[in-house]
């Protein structure tokens, strides 16, 4: 389970591990279940405990903010290490989605 | 063109299977002393490739996959992935950004990564008989230790 905590209306999601096709459907059910729970204004995803990723977790950015987008909210990605850094900037998730 | 070393790897198209096999070339690859960026580059794109293969070749069965590494002259890793499953009937629009036919989940980003990531890849399908994804990265050797 994904551990996440809600201050001021911002969520902070914080996912670990390995995102791929095997991971991302039950990553993608968790943060849209914790957005639906929290409905916040802001959902950030800390990625700083992701040690791969691969173009599974583009869709996995892009269903959070499909998500957040529906509630006029937006997604921040935090802590993005070097290897997932490399696949968001190939998809040009930074024009989408804010990295900080 | 001489080949140094090589393997040869078989698995059922179970999704706990990518995982396995991206540390399996990992492991191959080690012996190229790549750099960690060679290494995570490698690792996606075999990850896109066997993900292809459980998604889009093998949608409502548990088939083959076939993995095999080879080490060229000048420090060239090549990678093949084949399975015998229902193959792309249009493999230039499959190759398209974006393009994916396995819905939300899916960023239809596999090919475009694989392409960018590796130095060279060839995609051989015909519908009913299945695919096979070659291609190469030529290693820096960086990472040697002086």
């Amino acid at each position: 389970m994904l551990t996440s905590f809600l201050q001021d209306k911002q969520l902070t999601i914080a996912l670990d591990g390995e995102i791929d096709h095997h991971s991302a459907q039950r990553i993608m059910q968790q943060i849209g279940g914790k957005i639906d729970q929290f409905l916040p204004a802001s959902c950030i995803l800390d990625f700083e405990r992701v040690s791969f990723m691969d173009s599974s977790g583009i869709a996995v950015v892009l269903n959070a903010r499909r998500r957040m987008n529906e509630l006029g909210g937006s997604v921040i990605l935090l802590n993005v290490q070097p290897q997932p850094m490399k696949i968001l900037c190939s998809a040009g998730i930074e024009q989408i989605a804010k990295i900080s | 063109m001489k080949t140094e070393n090589f393997m040869r790897l078989e698995f059922p198209s179970h999704s706990a299977n990518e995982s396995f096999a991206r540390q399996a070339i990992a492991c191959f690859a080690a012996q190229l002393d790549p750099t960690l960026d060679e290494l995570g580059d490698i690792k996606t794109a075999v990850s896109e490739a066997v993900t292809n293969c459980i998604v889009h070749a093998y949608p409502d069965c548990i088939g083959i996959v076939t993995m095999k590494a080879k080490i060229l002259k000048d420090n060239v890793l090549q990678i093949t992935v084949r399975d015998h499953g229902c193959g792309i009937p249009d493999v230039e629009k499959a190759r398209q950004p974006m393009y994916t036919t396995g819905g939300s989940e899916r960023s239809g980003m596999g090919f475009t990564i694989m392409e960018s990531f590796m130095s060279d890849l060839k995609i051989i399908s015909k519908p009913g008989l299945g695919t096979t994804i070659q291609m190469k990265r030529k290693l820096s050797r960086k990472g040697v230790r002086p």
